[in-house]
């Protein structure tokens, strides 16, 4: 079982960057008057950002702002971080990885560790772990964990399915060593024969791109057209292994640490859509208060949600006091887990929009 | 749990349904104007109130409100 806690890591700061273009669901014309308000009313997206097309904005261009933010304000030594993981499903090169070239760009010393992963909705709870886990050591004092996508571009415009749901966004947290900081409690899982919900089918080794087939669009239901470039979405399977799945996580993981649900000043979910957080809000008998959502300003950032809706919502609140935060991401892989921790006087930045 | 009641939550949560309307025999497909969307409504309803999880199969294999009354029926304790 994937359920275990690290000591010694203290979570210093976090800061989000969204694209300054704002698009609003109600002008999505590709389907009805009628059916764009069922949407809008049951994913909770009425507006999203993104990037103005490809070869403008790309994910580690909205991290890397995030990321200078974050250390202005933190004050912190570039020479000091020896660790940064970015994680995104959205990389600038297939080969090579785009860590190294945020340790670069961001000026930090060779003497730093970068590492590329590939997840989605749970990425930044997973990204949580192998940060803590790698300072176990003591010998790394300072790092950066930078967790962003940009889902736009890969969705069809007439797939009503995907298109309306997703928005772009690139963050960064800042983590170190500290003895005396609290401990953070992890439950990871996932279930591989789920790999088809959500799917960019070619373009990967296994589907190379096939200069004619790759580019067809086809009808796979009434509004959703795609080609095997553009991401796949399986709503009702996604929404099924969201409703089995989440609450039980959570639940198992506070029942192993002994905590409650009522110990927790905020509940951060993954911004997956109004519904599923709603439903999973009220298995969990979180008040609403204590759960911040970002889906209606900023869409489903997939990787970018948590960090995004602490730096979002949180701004304020985390600032001042000391605060329990329980966190919970799901979905693409199938992929999914929980972490508890506590997060005094947070550093956290403004928004960046660019 | 009866029938009657699984059709006063259906009421209660699509808007757009006229209270009356619906029967256990009506087919809800035409009555809810049916759509993905409308689906996730009604797996989200079902396992919010009676805690029971329908799939895409068995809202494909159900053709009146009877015959998703009896699958949720089955599945609960």
């Amino acid at each position: 079982m994937a359920i275990f806690s690290f000591h010694n890591v203290k979570f210093s700061g976090v800061s989000g960057a969204i694209p300054l273009k704002e698009i609003s669901n109600s002008d999505y014309k590709w389907i009805s008057a009628k059916e764009r308000d069922l949407l809008i009313k049951t994913t909770g997206v009425e507006k999203r950002r993104v990037v103005p097309g490809f070869r403008t904005i790309t994910t580690s261009d909205l991290c890397f702002s995030a990321a200078e933010k974050l250390l202005y304000d933190l004050k912190w030594d570039k020479n000091e971080i020896d660790l940064l993981i970015f994680i995104s499903q959205s990389r600038d090169y297939s080969i090579p990885q785009t860590s190294a070239i945020l340790q670069d760009r961001l000026g930090l010393p060779h003497s730093c560790m970068t590492l590329d992963i590939s997840l989605g909705c749970s990425a930044y709870v997973y990204g949580l772990s192998v940060i803590c886990g790698l300072m176990q050591s003591g010998t790394i004092r300072k790092s950066l964990l930078l967790v962003g996508d940009i889902s736009s571009l890969g969705t069809s415009y007439r797939d009503k399915s995907a298109y309306p749901l997703f928005g772009d966004a690139g963050t960064a947290s800042a983590f170190q060593y500290e003895p005396s900081a609290p401990a953070m409690h992890f439950n990871l899982m996932s279930d591989g024969s789920g790999y088809d919900a959500i799917i960019m089918p070619d373009a990967g080794m296994r589907n190379w791109i096939d200069r004619k087939k790759s580019f067809e669009y086809k009808k796979y239901g009434t509004g959703i057209y795609r080609t095997k470039l553009n991401l796949h979405l399986d709503g009702i399977k996604v929404f099924n292994f969201s409703l089995r799945e989440v609450a039980p996580n959570v639940k198992e993981l506070l029942k192993v640490i002994n905590k409650t649900v009522e110990e927790a000043d905020y509940v951060v979910l993954h911004q997956a859509n109004k519904l599923i957080n709603e439903v999973v809000r009220k298995k969990l008998k979180v008040p609403e208060d204590k759960f911040p959502y970002t889906i209606h300003k900023f869409g489903n950032t997939s990787c970018a949600s948590i960090p995004l809706t602490i730096a979002s919502e949180l701004q304020t609140a985390l600032r001042m006091k000391h605060a329990n935060l329980l966190l919970s991401g799901f979905g693409v892989g199938l992929s999914w887990g929980s972490v508890w921790m506590e997060t005094d006087k947070l550093v956290v930045s403004d928004i960046i929009e660019m | 749990m009866n029938v009657e009641e699984f059709i006063h939550k259906i009421e209660e949560e699509y808007e757009d349904l006229q209270p009356g309307k619906m029967k256990p025999d009506s087919e809800f497909r035409k009555l809810l104007d049916w759509n993905s969307i409308n689906a996730l409504i009604m797996i989200s309803l079902i396992d919010t109130e009676y805690d029971v999880q329908i799939n895409a199969d068995d809202i494909q294999k159900s053709i009146t409100v009877n015959d998703l009354f009896e699958k949720v029926k089955k599945r609960t304790g």
